[in-house]
Order: structure tokens, then C-alpha cells, then sequence
């Protein structure tokens, strides 16, 4: 007879109950049944190859345009056709991944650690601290993006001689992780009030401890939300940017760039606008799934 | 008091001659994705004007999901009642489109609950609320409609009714608080009051207040009371008659006396015996082993006997029925007479 | 006062101010108490009459504003950092919610180990799982739970979780604060229980704080009452419920509702007016005069001392403090 008070989640093949478990290990066998995250991993990692790789997937050189060509239909190994500067939008697009995704990784990242620390200071140390940074959250978010971001990249850029990756990458982190802050802070709020972290005060944990095994395994779910969609948001933003001629430079290729280029052509040619288009979309899709999975796993609520 | 007696009397059906509220064979379900709770099974009670009522049970037994379905402010999806009958003065209300429903609601049966905090609007004063109600089912000026709820909250003990009509539902504390649902329940001059654990969130001074202010109110208006709690204590304090439900399904109802002198069903004998007493310091407390069932995996036969110190075979597969222990009083239980003649 | 040596607990002089808009919130004001060994102390109030961060205080989790918290002749209000976290072992705490005191995401051998991972001295890295078995099996779980997580046991599982954690560490004094008021009557019995054995077996000290009078008759030797950060009458158990003197106590037991029909109509019933005045602004004087029926100028005048007085056989804070049996009159 089965406990009628004991929800069954570990039920099924009695596991070895000997061998104690903890959270990730739990959350690892979780994920490996998970068909979400096997998706958006492989997908991932695909874009991964794609964007340290390019030649692998394509032989055309993505800058050997031709205006002959202009608006060309699919041929060869330009399985998209032709754009119209008559480049070959296939290779664009699988050249374009490398700086799309590494502006929008390396923004989001720093976007993350900044507002990763900035939250759990403000939400941990509360008092003054959190009075001084909410409000520097405040004025960040109070900085009209363009603006700011015109005067960031233009000020980044200066004395820089390469592509502009990492002025975009910068500009887009400082300005970008506002929101994750607020949600840590948050979050972090409600979890030190817990009487589990109480319990473990009172047992005399330290600091490290309550932050590490309490407080931030049971407020990161929001946040990792807010990276996944801020990663999407970072990769067409770096977009709006080059257009604006204070993003990527020179001949730099991004799908941001070929889907702004595109879209003032998309009467003549739609697929020049599409496809970036959709590879973005599914970078942005297989992040927030692979975000979803994870989050999932590490919430034994949900086994 | 001369209030213009709504339109519900004039409902086909309503027979004032027929008893005031009537529950039968009551069934509730919740349909979720984990699978079908059944939360209340074939309940059947009854109040008269004047009498109050107590459903007792713990948490999970179905008690308050049977006054939701009552009031018909169940939440559908996921909650459906699959079957029986609530007779409003032979009146069965399941039927009725949710616009006379509502208007029964309104004027013949009130509900009052836990938490006033949560049932009462935050953004608009405790006068507005209460004055609202007189215009809007009794197309009062908004004059009246203030004294009237001026004259309310005097009369469910406000100090200050007249001042304190502007303040705002957090601006008062928790008993008066309370006090304040209760004038919004009596608004409408309802023949049946619905108390869901009314005291649970409050103090045990502040509790002797409101349920003397409740009684009090009862026996002025002669209503029927249909009070919901788990506590023990104020049953054996107010009620005439109790219900004990388990599972989803009464399994002992008696008048109080019999029910504390002499239980006929194990289970509420098992709870009697386990509550430290105040008046006596006795020695270990009696356990009911096991747990409650969880609502989708109802034991078959007699829903309590893995618990039951009574249990035998029978228990296992035959569900027992309502046996008449006495007039007025039956339990759900194959041994009732064992359980009733044991010291 | 028996042998000094008995008492494995003693607070002098506990006072806690918290600062607010309105002024200084005085939770705790002035307690003095003790507890001897293998005894249980009962703390009854209402809500808001500082009984929770007594609890607080006495196991460290606030710092006391004033006064002295003494264990093992150590002082625990003035230790900071290992002294203190050393000290702590001596007196752990039963929490009253079991769906917030466990950490969601950590499995029950985690949460009922973290003891010894924060004291790592007390049992060797190797036979940590035999001892986190051993508690579950002390409180009356199976030792193969272990790889669960919370959300996976009821309310009163949970609570056993909870004190298996609070046993760990084999400290001499437990505070429970309300370890049974959010579960149901039948599993509040099985965790009453459950405490009263581990207290034989142990031979451990509770201070049970608890609103729930009958509760704490139950399972206290002594009971104090307290009122708007104080105690205001403290005795044994039938001092306390047959005979208090102070009318708070007095008037708290007449509304505790007794499962018995036939007495309905014939006990004492005293009904307390209004409501709990504020503790950032307490009455002068006694702090209950204002909703006392024998009030007079002298109680706003002077307050009343927790003192053995003619009338009272034992503490009692009233000038006019005088045995009245609200249980069994009528």
C-alpha cells in the first residue's frame, strides 16, 4: 500500500536509497529524460559550431557579392537565393551567427554578473546598501537607451581599431542589466525572510553558506528568465545599433545587420529578411527552452 | 424591521412552507491534469431558522468545498458539482442560471470567511462597501445607504460606527475586521449564514467576541447558521447540531450532546480523545495513526478503516450507509453500536 | 527557588526594541525567566505579546536590546562568531510553519545533515548518513526517505523533519515555537507525543511557546502568561489554570472554548473589551489596565511587580492579584 500523504515522485524503480543525492544530481537525471532539453541543447550547440565555424557549413565567401546577382533565386550551394547587394544570403547568414551570438552571449553575460551581485547585495545586505543601489538602478534605467547607448559605444569605440564587437558587447551590458537586478533583488527578498534561513542561522551557518545552499538556489529561477529573453533582446538591439552606424563596423556581418539591410528590400526579396530572421528566432527559442529545462530540473516540486 | 423583502420570494419554486436550506447527496469533484480529486461524496445536511450547524473536520475533508458549492461560488475549472441537490425552500439552486443564482446569494444566503483582509476590498472605505450593497439590491439613496451602514456597523459592535465608516478595510485590526464582513454578510438580511472557520486567524479573546457577536445576531434574525471549523472547542460552545465530515463525506451527524457525551463513530471518538483538554492535565494523547486520504485515492469500502481501530473485513469493500443511531442522528459505521456502547 | 544547579537556562533582564516609523516597538521588555533540566516551560499570549521573538532571542537569532541570556554560565547575548556558534549547539528550535522551515530544494538527509555540515567536529564526515539515518529513525520516519524533498511529506512529517533537525546536534534545550498549531488535530496529537517521548529520552529542556492553551497545559510543568512583552503571571500548571490571580489570565482561560456541550452556559465568562493596545505605545503603568475590569489609578500610576503577593501563591503582576477558578465555577 502506497502513503496516501506521500506524493509519489521518486515512486517507479525503488532507486538505491542508500546512496545519498543532492540537488544538481537530481536535476542532472532529470535532465537527461527531459526531450526539451536534449532539443534546445542540440540546437545550441549547432549555433555554437556554426558561429566558431562558419567555413564547415558553407564554401562561399559571404563578402564575394556581385550586384549581377542582385535578387538572384536559390543556386549552387546559395540555398536562400541572393540579396540585394547580390550577396549570397546563405553564407551571410551562417557568417552572421559568430558576431550575433557573441554579442548577445557576452552582453547578456555581463548584463548577468552585473545584475547577479547588484541584486543579492541589495537584497541580502538590505539597509542603506539596497537604498544606494536600488537607486543606481533607478538612474541606469532612467537613461534613455539610445541615447545612452550613443554616447557609451561612440565614447567605447573611440580607441578601439577592430569591428566594434566590443563596444556593442559593453554598451549592451551596461545598460542591459537593470532588470536582472530588480528580479534578484527581489526574489532574494523573499527567500532570506524563509524560515528555512532562519533555521540555518540559527544553526550557524555562515553567510556563504545561507547564500549558496538557501537563498540563491531558491531565487535564481526568475533570474535565469530574464537572461534567456535579455539574450534575445541583446542580439536584435546589437542590430538596431550597427543601423544607427554606432554598432558593428566596417563590413562587419550579423544576422541583426542583414535583417535591418533586408527589410527596406522585402518587397523585392523576402528570404534575405527571413532567414536571418529565423535563425534568430531559433537561437533565441533554444535558449529559452534550454532556460526552461533547467530551471525545471533544479525544482524538485516539478519531479 | 420594514425592508422591502426581495424578488427572490417571488421565484417559482420557493415554498415557504419547505424547510430553509437542504442539502442532498451533494457530490464535488476537481478535475486537474494530476487526475480526479473527490473532495465531497454524497453529503446530505439540513438547517432550520434558528438552528446552527456545525461541519467539523480536518483540513482536506471536503468542508468547505461543500459550503463553496452551496454558495455556488465554486472555482469552475477545476472544481464541478456532479450531482445532488441544495434546496433553498424546495428551491434547488444547482439549476438556476447564475443570475437568479446570484440573486439569491445576495439576499438569502451569506458567507463569511477566514481571512477579511482578503474578502473585503482594499481600495474602497468599509462604508462605500457596505452602502454599495443597500444600492444596488435595494435601489437605496446614497443617504440612506449610508445610514443604513452606519446603523450596520453599529450593530456588529463598531465602536465609533459613525467615524469610522471612511477608513479603509486596513485600517482596521483583525477582529474588527472581522466585525466588518459579518455587517457585510448581514447587509441583506440573510435567512442562512455561512461561517467558514470564522476565529481561525484570531485571538482566543478576540474569538470569545465574535462568536458571541455571531450568536447574538443569530437569535436576533433567526437565522440558520452553518458554521465551519475544525475547533473542537467552539462547536461544543454553539452548535445544536453537528456533522462530522471525513473524506468527503459525513460520517456522524448528532446533536451536540450525544455527539460529545457518546460518539458513534470511530473517527470522531479518535478526535475527542486526541485533544489535550484544558481542564485537566491527562496523560499521553490518543493518536489516530495514519494520515487523511488523499482526495484521488479514496480508500474503497469505509474511507477511514486503514485507521480504524474497528475496522474489519466489511470495512474493506461494503461503503457503509447513514445507519440511524437514534432519531436525528446517524453515523457512517458498520459497528456503530460497538463505538456508542464502549466507555 | 530549588538548587541552582538545575537550571540549564536563565534570561535576566531580556528586553528587545525594534525601531519602526511610530517609534520603538518594545516586542520584549524586561523577562526574567529560567528553565530547569528536563523540564518544559509554557509560554502562552496572543499575538503580538512578544512570545515569537522571545524564541528569537533565546536562540540567538535576534540580538537581545538589553539583558542576559545565560547558558551553560555562559552569557549567549554577548558571544559573537565561534564562541557563539559553539554555544549554539546547546539550544536548537523547533519552527511552527513545516511548509516554510524546509529549505524546498534541498533532500531531507540534506536538510537534517546541515547540522553537522555547519559543525563538522560533531560527528566524522564518515558517519554522517548512519547519524542522519538514525534521526529519521528517532522521529519516527524511514531512514530511506533520506533522498526526498520536502514537498513529498505532509504537515506532520515535516514537523518530525524539523525536529530531527533541531536533535542533531544533542543540544540540552529545545524551544518549539508553535510547533503544532498549523496542523491538523489528529497530527498534532502525533507530534505532541513525539515530543514528549524524545523528552524522556533525552532528557531535554522545552520552552514550548504556543497560543494554544490547552496545548500547553498538556505538555508544560510551568506556564508563563505573558501580555504586551511581559510576563505577567508565571506558575506550575494548576497555579496557572486553576488558580491564576492575574486577570489576564484569568480572563484568557474564560474565553478558551472547552469541548464540552455541558458546560455551555455555566462557566466564568469573561469578555475582554477592545482590542491589544500597541507595543510601540503601551499603557503606562500596568499594560493591561486598559482593558481590566479592576483598574484603578493606582495601575496606571505604578506598575505592578511579577511578585509572590498575599493573595497570589505565586508571581503574579497585579496590584489586586487574587485566585479566581474561571475553569470550574458555575
Amino acid at each position: 500500500m502506497r502513503d496516501p500523504g506521500v506524493v509519489t515522485g521518486v515512486a517507479g524503480p525503488a532507486p538505491a536509497a542508500d546512496r545519498p543525492r543532492g540537488l544538481a544530481g537530481d536535476a542532472w537525471r532529470d535532465l537527461r529524460r527531459s526531450r526539451t532539453f536534449w532539443i534546445a541543447a542540440v540546437l545550441v550547440a549547432l549555433f555554437l559550431v556554426m558561429a566558431a565555424f562558419p567555413a564547415l557549413f558553407t564554401p562561399a565567401d559571404p563578402r564575394a557579392c556581385t550586384l549581377d546577382r542582385q535578387y538572384d533565386g536559390p543556386s549552387g550551394t546559395a540555398f536562400f537565393g541572393y540579396d540585394f547587394q547580390g550577396c549570397d544570403t546563405y553564407a551571410r547568414t551562417v557568417y552572421g551567427a559568430r558576431n550575433s551570438i557573441t554579442v548577445g552571449i557576452l552582453a547578456t553575460l555581463i548584463a548577468g554578473v552585473i545584475g547577479l551581485v547588484v541584486g543579492l547585495a541589495a537584497g541580502y545586505l538590505g539597509g542603506w546598501a539596497d537604498a544606494v543601489l536600488s537607486r543606481v538602478v533607478d538612474v541606469v534605467l532612467g537613461i534613455p537607451f539610445l541615447l545612452g547607448a550613443i554616447v557609451l559605444a561612440r565614447r567605447l569605440s573611440q580607441n578601439a581599431s577592430d569591428d566594434g564587437v566590443l563596444a556593442v558587447v559593453l554598451t549592451l551590458g551596461l545598460l542591459g542589466w537593470t532588470t536582472a537586478a530588480r528580479v534578484v533583488r527581489s526574489s532574494v527578498i523573499s527567500a532570506k525572510n524563509q524560515d528555512y534561513v532562519a533555521a540555518a542561522r540559527m544553526l550557524g551557518a555562515g553567510p556563504a553558506r545561507l547564500m549558496m545552499r538557501h537563498i540563491l538556489p531558491n531565487s535564481v529561477a526568475p533570474f535565469i528568465v530574464v537572461l534567456t529573453v535579455l539574450l534575445g533582446a541583446n542580439i536584435a538591439t546589437e542590430a538596431t545599433l550597427s543601423f544607427l552606424g554606432i554598432g558593428l563596423q566596417g563590413d562587419a556581418i550579423s544576422w541583426g545587420i542583414a535583417i535591418n539591410e533586408s527589410g527596406r528590400f522585402v518587397r523585392s526579396a523576402a528570404a534575405p529578411l527571413v532567414w536571418p530572421s529565423v535563425f534568430l528566432a531559433l537561437t533565441v527559442l533554444a535558449v529559452i527552452m534550454l532556460g526552461d529545462a533547467i530551471r525545471d530540473a533544479f525544482d524538485p516540486k516539478l519531479r | 424591521m420594514t425592508e422591502i423583502r426581495a424578488e427572490t420570494d417571488v421565484l417559482p419554486g420557493v415554498d415557504r412552507a419547505a424547510p430553509l436550506l437542504e442539502v442532498t447527496d451533494l457530490h464535488v469533484e476537481f478535475r486537474t491534469r494530476y487526475g480526479v480529486a473527490h473532495a465531497v461524496n454524497g453529503v446530505n445536511f439540513r438547517v432550520s431558522p434558528g438552528e446552527t450547524l456545525a461541519i467539523l473536520g480536518e483540513s482536506g475533508c471536503g468542508k468547505s468545498v461543500t459550503a463553496q458549492a452551496v454558495m455556488g461560488i465554486l472555482d469552475s475549472p477545476p472544481g464541478h458539482v456532479t450531482g445532488g441537490e441544495v434546496r433553498y425552500r424546495g428551491l434547488d439552486l444547482l439549476p438556476l442560471p447564475e443570475e437568479q443564482r446570484r440573486r439569491v446569494r445576495a439576499n438569502r444566503i451569506a458567507m463569511i470567511f477566514q481571512d477579511a483582509l482578503s474578502a473585503l476590498n482594499p481600495v474602497y472605505t468599509v462604508g462605500f462597501q457596505l452602502g454599495e450593497l443597500f444600492r444596488v439590491h435595494r435601489g437605496m439613496s446614497r443617504r440612506d445607504a449610508r445610514k443604513r451602514a452606519v446603523e450596520l456597523l453599529d450593530q456588529v459592535q463598531i465602536p465609533l460606527a459613525k467615524a469610522r465608516i471612511g477608513d479603509y478595510p486596513h485600517q482596521f485590526s483583525g477582529g474588527m475586521r472581522q466585525r466588518v464582513m459579518i455587517a457585510m454578510a448581514l447587509a441583506l438580511d440573510p435567512e442562512v449564514l455561512i461561517a467558514d472557520e470564522p476565529t481561525t486567524a484570531l485571538d482566543v479573546t478576540v474569538q470569545a467576541q465574535i462568536m458571541g457577536l455571531l450568536a447574538e445576531q443569530q437569535r436576533q434574525r433567526n437565522m440558520g447558521l452553518i458554521l465551519i471549523t475544525h475547533d473542537m472547542g467552539v462547536v461544543a460552545d454553539v452548535a445544536d447540531r453537528i456533522a462530522v465530515m471525513y473524506a468527503g463525506k459525513v460520517v456522524e451527524e448528532a446533536p451536540v450532546h450525544d455527539i460529545y457525551a457518546r460518539p458513534a463513530h470511530p473517527y470522531t471518538r479518535a478526535l475527542l480523545e486526541s485533544i489535550p483538554r484544558l481542564d485537566h492535565k491527562g496523560g499521553q494523547l490518543n493518536v489516530i495513526r495514519g494520515l487523511p486520504p488523499a482526495l484521488d485515492a479514496i480508500p474503497a469500502g469505509c474511507p477511514f478503516h486503514p485507521r480504524c481501530d474497528y475496522a474489519q473485513d466489511a470495512c474493506r469493500h461494503d461503503p457503509p450507509p447513514p445507519y440511524a443511531v437514534a432519531p436525528g442522528r446517524t453515523a457512517r459505521c458498520h459497528f456503530w453500536r460497538e463505538v456508542v456502547g464502549d466507555e | 527557588m530549588s538548587d541552582r544547579a538545575d537550571v540549564v537556562l536563565e534570561t535576566r533582564g531580556l528586553v528587545k526594541h525594534f525601531r519602526s516609523k511610530v517609534g520603538a516597538v518594545r516586542a520584549v521588555d524586561g523577562v526574567d525567566l529560567h528553565l530547569r533540566r528536563g523540564e518544559t516551560l509554557g509560554v502562552v499570549g496572543e499575538s503580538g505579546c512578544g512570545k515569537s521573538t522571545l524564541a528569537k532571542l533565546l536562540v540567538g537569532l535576534e540580538k537581545p536590546t538589553a539583558g542576559e541570556i545565560g547558558v551553560r554560565g555562559q552569557n549567549m547575548a554577548a558571544l559573537t562568531g565561534g564562541a557563539l556558534r559553539r554555544a549554539r549547539r546547546h539550544i536548537q528550535m523547533v519552527l511552527q510553519d513545516p511548509y516554510t522551515s524546509l529549505n524546498p530544494r534541498m533532500t531531507v538527509g540534506d536538510i537534517v545533515g546541515e547540522p553537522f555540515a555547519i559543525h563538522p567536529d560533531v560527528v566524522p564526515r564518515r558517519g554522517r548518513l548512519r547519524a542522519v539515518q538514525d534521526l529519521l529513525d528517532t522521529v519516527g520516519l524511514s531512514p530511506d526517505h533520506a533522498n526526498r524533498y520536502p514537498h513529498q511529506f505532509s504537515g506532520g512529517q515535516r514537523q518530525r523533519i524539523g525536529i530531527a533537525r533541531a536533535l542533531a546536534l544533542k543540544p540540552e534545550i529545545i524551544v518549539c515555537d508553535e510547533p503544532v498549531s498549523a496542523l491538523d488535530v489528529s497530527i498534532q496529537a502525533q507530534v505532541i507525543n513525539l515530543l514528549e517521548q524524545l523528552q524522556d529520552e533525552f532528557g531535554l529542556s522545552y520552552v514550548f511557546i504556543a497560543h494554544d492553551l490547552s496545548v500547553v497545559r498538556h505538555i508544560s510543568d510551568r506556564v508563563a502568561v505573558m501580555y504586551l512583552g511581559k510576563i505577567v503571571e508565571i506558575g506550575d500548571d494548576r497555579e496557572i489554570y486553576e488558580q491564576p490571580t492575574h486577570p489576564y489570565t484569568q480572563a484568557l482561560l474564560s474565553a478558551v472554548p472547552v469541548p464540552d456541550p455541558r458546560l455551555r452556559g455555566r462557566r466564568d465568562q469573561i469578555v475582554l473589551s477592545g482590542d491589544v493596545p500597541s507595543p510601540a505605545d503601551p499603557p503606562s503603568g500596568c499594560r493591561f489596565r486598559t482593558r481590566c475590569w479592576k483598574a484603578r489609578e493606582v495601575c496606571a500610576e505604578q506598575e505592578p511587580a511579577l511578585q509572590i503577593r498575599d493573595r497570589s501563591p505565586h508571581p503574579s503582576a497585579c496590584h489586586f492579584a487574587e485566585v479566581r477558578d474561571v475553569l470550574h465555577s458555575g
